[in-house]
């Protein structure tokens, strides 16, 4: 039960009594509105503005949610009064209008059950604008079809529409919703929405006129950590008479403003690393092509973007050529796509151009920065720019693990799969023949050749595995941005910021770079409270760091590769 | 699209006349050809336009580009701009010079240069940025050209070259917090400023941040942020908004531009907050940026304009199915899967207008044009706009939609009747006027 003080529970009898109807298992939608119902929908067509008020608040009592349509159609005035060939008047929703023949007609729906208007003989019935005479609502019947509206979303089966209208409901701040949130509690399994529910009975509690209800909400609110409730109870302490209630408020104010600050800590602390992970993995591919390897590549932004469109790629194959309902797989199926088609384009570019470069830092920079501009420019032609890329639903919305914090599921995800691909790439390089053999060419490759290594291959292929982890970064950032041509450019600096400032050559670097500045970052765009301050911040820190210690975090005690 | 002829009694006009006779006399007689010569066989009218073509921008003034030019053929097709002199009508077909500034705002002006110098053309349609727009202006008004400039855009300019085709701020963004403030938009209390980092932005929260002081909003209520052009992390901003959401009624004025704006939807959309809690009312998201995105986290936000492809007017249908038919017609990437919005509407019309002022000037002579235009009418797609008598800006209906899952709008509120543009605010700088006939550009009211 909700309110565990005493003063509490009597304030919950009081506003229970208060009901205007005793509360009703609500009516199943049946094809026929209930007798009541239909008279309520009858009167809504009235001239008299009285009795429509009265018919809006007879079908709130009803606590019936299949009213729901019709009285939210009566708000954006498309309910209308249509009268049929053969006389008699009906109430009906329109929907968006059509044009056939030639002429504007409205699709007409059946008010209550929202069932499609259909002649004798089962032609589907439009109707021209001008034989439909709208059911009009003024400003005053306005404010109370908002609220029956709110009332009866309470009874939404979403968890989130229950959750907005208990907060919508306590914002309008009238005492006639406390009842219905009361009820609305009682049946509430969710506990975020209960919560919600909570915390709405509760700020609607602090405007009551006796004093030892408003400590009880008080309480109740510091409690459950109602930060929903902070401007009103601020607002409350300059009007508070009551001494006790005062110092209870000013107790509630305290403890809920410690705990904004408890969740604004928690919340920064999850986005440092969120950030952390997304640029570590944006400097994975790169870790090994520049950090290992030695090329700056220019081109690993474009890597990235081409992962991205090999998912949007297989976006399409899954829209043109599966099921609706395995869409939401074409997500993971577009990893392996991804990882192939970018770490294909590596080992092309490493192939072609990069191997005749290898020594000379400018030429590659030069070379692989005019590669960058091709690849924006094919993708430019090629794609055009109808290129969204849709999330998955079971990456869309967020975890709730306490009152006000909600940790999105995508960035969830990214951490996760950072994590992962880290530990993939550790093992590849320290417990495999593979990753030996590519240390050994990046440390000394005279005598991994002499040894029988053929260091051309390995060059291919640790290149083509740098790209093909562009690839991943970029199929994983469709989950948080855009996809369009100029994708890479926005994290290229980043990604090479990171290497240098992990120290070239060592992953280990990377991972603490990546994570360092993610948190720092977060760090200080919370404490200047802007992004561009955050941003400059940074960046002055980073040039700071290689100042005093130019081979970074992690100093490299091998060569990079040589001619 | 009905254009009416004016027949005027301007002596430019005979003046201008007898320059082109001049001019088509020399060509005659430099090809060897007859004295009669037909009203086909005079020469094109030269206009510029000034559109990127690649790099950043390329992806929204495209679009501007394929508009202008769809206008120029219709306008070709019906026999080009025709001027009536001494009883007789003589048409001239226009022919565009289109040039690529490649998002690079010194190439703007560059461009802007050889396309008045060089290629002698009557007057350019071109720009989208407000910093492309402040490059090319010291060239237009030191070779006294003509810009017709279609981008909603941050006011306090009253340029004698430049005919402002699209929004002033008190045509967008004021009357769309004011929306947002009235019961009918939901009475919201608290603004929270985002935008992206430049001119436009930082302009528009000022007039804002002035309008809402003026309309007893205290200053506690309202927050103001920027941040760097591409922003992709927008997880503490989004924090910071839901806990200056607490409480209610709190609503965001989005002036973000480009890319950043799908992450924060995104952010925005996963940390749980809804359009119903709070909506976030747009200045830079329309039907051609909203094609190229995933919709799902921005249906039921706001945005404000003067023009939606969902207009439902009949010159407005006519225009949409022009414009896809002309795009698949020409092999334009996308094809008929194209659409229209705001600024291509206003470029669309800013060739029309051009048109009709020249046709009313009997001459392409830029302050002959200029006088014309003043106060000039026409049917534009989205319903009839008006070219101010005075400030070379235009006035316009404002509409406010809500983002439907298709990216396209559905009209939630109109303004009554047309808004007249103030260049300078009235909230910000109330003694600043904008008038080229009684004034010299930019005066002090009394």
């Amino acid at each position: 039960m909700m309110p565990r003080t005493g003063r509490l529970v009597l304030g919950l009898a009081l506003a229970a009594a208060l009901a205007l109807s005793p509360s009703r298992v609500p009516a199943q939608s049946s094809a026929t509105p209930a007798a009541e119902a239909a008279r309520a929908l009858g009167d809504l067509a009235s001239a008299d503005g009285a009795i429509r008020q009265g018919a809006v608040e007879t079908l709130g009592n009803l606590e019936d949610p299949a009213v729901l349509p019709t009285l939210e159609a009566l708000r954006a005035g498309r309910l209308y009064l249509w009268t049929q060939p053969d006389g008699r008047r009906e109430l009906v929703i329109a929907r968006e209008k059509v044009t056939r023949e030639g002429k504007e007609v409205l699709p007409l729906a059946r008010a209550y059950d929202q069932e499609r208007l259909r002649s004798a003989d089962g032609q589907d019935l439009y109707a021209d604008p001008q034989e439909l005479e709208e059911v009009s609502a003024d400003r005053r019947l306005r404010g109370i079809l908002q609220q029956v509206i709110e009332r009866l979303r309470l009874l939404s089966p979403e968890s989130k529409v229950r959750k907005a209208a208990a907060k919508t409901l306590a914002e309008r701040g009238d005492p006639v919703a406390l009842p219905w949130l009361h009820q609305a509690f009682t049946r509430e399994k969710d506990p975020w929405t209960r919560q919600a529910i909570e915390e709405g009975f509760c700020l609607l509690t602090l405007s009551h006129p006796r004093a030892d209800e408003r400590i009880g909400a008080a309480h109740r609110l510091a409690e459950i950590h109602g930060t929903n409730a902070l401007p009103r109870l601020q607002e409350l302490l300059t009007q508070e008479q009551d001494a006790s209630a005062l110092a209870v408020e000013k107790d509630a104010v305290r403890s809920l403003e410690t705990w904004t600050h408890l969740t604004r800590t928690a919340y920064a602390v999850f986005s440092g690393l969120s950030l952390g992970s997304i640029l570590m993995l944006m400097a994975l591919g790169l870790a090994i092509t520049f950090g290992l390897m030695g090329v700056i590549n220019m081109a690993h932004g474009e890597l990235m973007m081409v992962g991205a469109y090999a998912t949007f790629v297989m976006q399409g194959w899954f829209q043109a050529y599966l099921p609706a309902a395995l869409f939401d797989f074409y997500f993971l199926a577009a990893l392996p796509l991804a990882f192939v088609v970018a770490g294909g384009c590596g080992w092309l570019l490493e192939r072609t151009i990069i191997r005749f470069l290898y020594g000379r830092p400018l030429e590659t920079l030069l070379a692989t920065w005019g590669v960058s501009l091709i690849f924006i420019q094919v993708a430019r032609n090629w794609f055009g720019d109808l290129t969204a890329v849709i999330a998955p639903d079971w990456l869309s919305g967020g975890l709730e693990v306490m009152a006000g914090v909600q940790l999105p599921y995508n960035r969830l995800f990214i951490i996760a799969f950072t994590g992962g691909c880290v530990t993939v790439i550790h093992f590849l390089l320290t417990r495999s023949s593979v990753g030996l053999r590519m240390r050994a060419v990046t440390q000394n490759r005279e005598m991994a050749a002499c040894l029988g290594v053929r260091t051309g291959r390995v060059d291919a292929w640790a290149f083509a595995l740098g790209a093909g982890l562009a690839g991943v970064a970029g199929w994983a950032l469709c989950l948080i941005g855009n996809v369009e041509p100029g994708l890479g450019q926005n994290y290229i600096v980043d990604s090479f910021i990171v290497v240098v400032t992990g120290g070239v050559g060592k992953l280990a670097g990377t991972i603490v770079a990546a994570l360092g500045i993610g948190w720092l970052n977060t760090l200080f765009e919370l404490t200047t409270d802007s992004a561009v301050m955050g941003k400059v911040l940074i960046l002055i820190l980073v040039v700071l760091f290689l100042q005093r210690r130019p081979s970074g975090l992690f100093p490299a005690r091998g060569r990079s590769v040589e001619a | 699209m009905k254009i009416r002829n004016k027949n005027t009694k301007d002596t430019s006009s005979r003046a201008a006349a007898c320059r082109i006779s001049v001019v088509v006399a020399l060509l005659a007689g430099l090809l060897n050809w007859t004295w009669a010569a037909a009203a086909d066989d005079l020469p094109p009218i030269k206009v510029g336009v000034l559109h990127s073509l690649s790099g950043t921008m390329a992806i929204s003034e495209v679009s501007l580009r394929d508009v202008v030019l769809m206008a120029v053929e219709e306008i070709n097709g019906k026999g080009g701009v025709c001027i009536s002199a001494n009883g007789s009508k003589m048409c001239r077909k226009i022919e565009p010079v289109v040039v690529d500034p490649a998002s690079n705002w010194d190439l703007f002006a560059e461009k802007a240069k050889q396309l008045l110098l060089v290629d002698k053309v009557a007057v350019v349609f071109g720009c989208w940025t407000s910093v492309s727009r402040k490059s090319v202006l010291p060239v237009f008004e030191g070779n006294n050209g003509l810009l017709f400039y279609p981008v909603q855009y941050e006011g306090e300019e009253c340029s004698h070259n430049v005919f402002y085709t699209g929004a002033a701020v008190n045509q967008q963004a004021v009357p769309a917090v004011d929306y947002l403030m009235s019961e009918e938009g939901g009475g919201y209390k608290k603004f929270y400023l985002l935008g992206t980092d430049y001119v436009y932005p930082r302009t528009t929260n000022k007039i804002l941040r002035a309008m809402l002081k003026a309309r007893g909003v205290p200053e506690e209520n309202i927050r103001e942020e920027y941040t760097p052009f591409h922003h992709q992390d927008y997880q503490q901003i989004v924090q910071k908004i839901k806990a200056f959401a607490a409480g209610g009624k709190m609503a965001v004025i989005s002036t973000i531009n480009g890319d950043s704006n799908v992450p924060f939807y995104k952010e925005f959309a996963n940390q749980g907050l809804t359009a119903g809690d709070v909506p976030i009312m747009a200045f830079s998201v329309a039907e051609d940026e909203l094609r190229g995105m995933d919709t799902s986290a921005l249906i039921g936000h706001l945005t404000a304009w003067n023009y939606f492809q969902s207009v439902d007017t009949p010159q407005n249908k006519e225009f949409v199915k022009n414009f896809k038919a002309y795009t698949k017609r020409n092999n334009l990437p996308d094809g008929d899967k194209r659409v229209t919005d705001d600024p291509m509407e206003a470029a669309y019309f800013g060739v029309y207008l051009w048109k009709q002022a020249v046709e009313k000037a009997g001459t392409t002579d830029v302050d002959a044009v200029r006088k014309a235009a003043y106060g000039m009418e026409f049917l534009a797609p989205g319903g009839k706009i008006k070219l101010d008598e005075r400030s070379h800006h235009t006035y316009k209906p404002v509409l406010i939609g809500e983002i439907l899952k298709d990216g396209q709008f559905k009209v939630v509120w109109r303004s009554a009747g047309l808004v007249k543009p103030e260049p300078w605010s009235e909230f910000t700088n109330p003694d600043k006027g904008c008038d080229w006939v009684d004034h010299e550009g930019t005066y002090t009211k009394k």
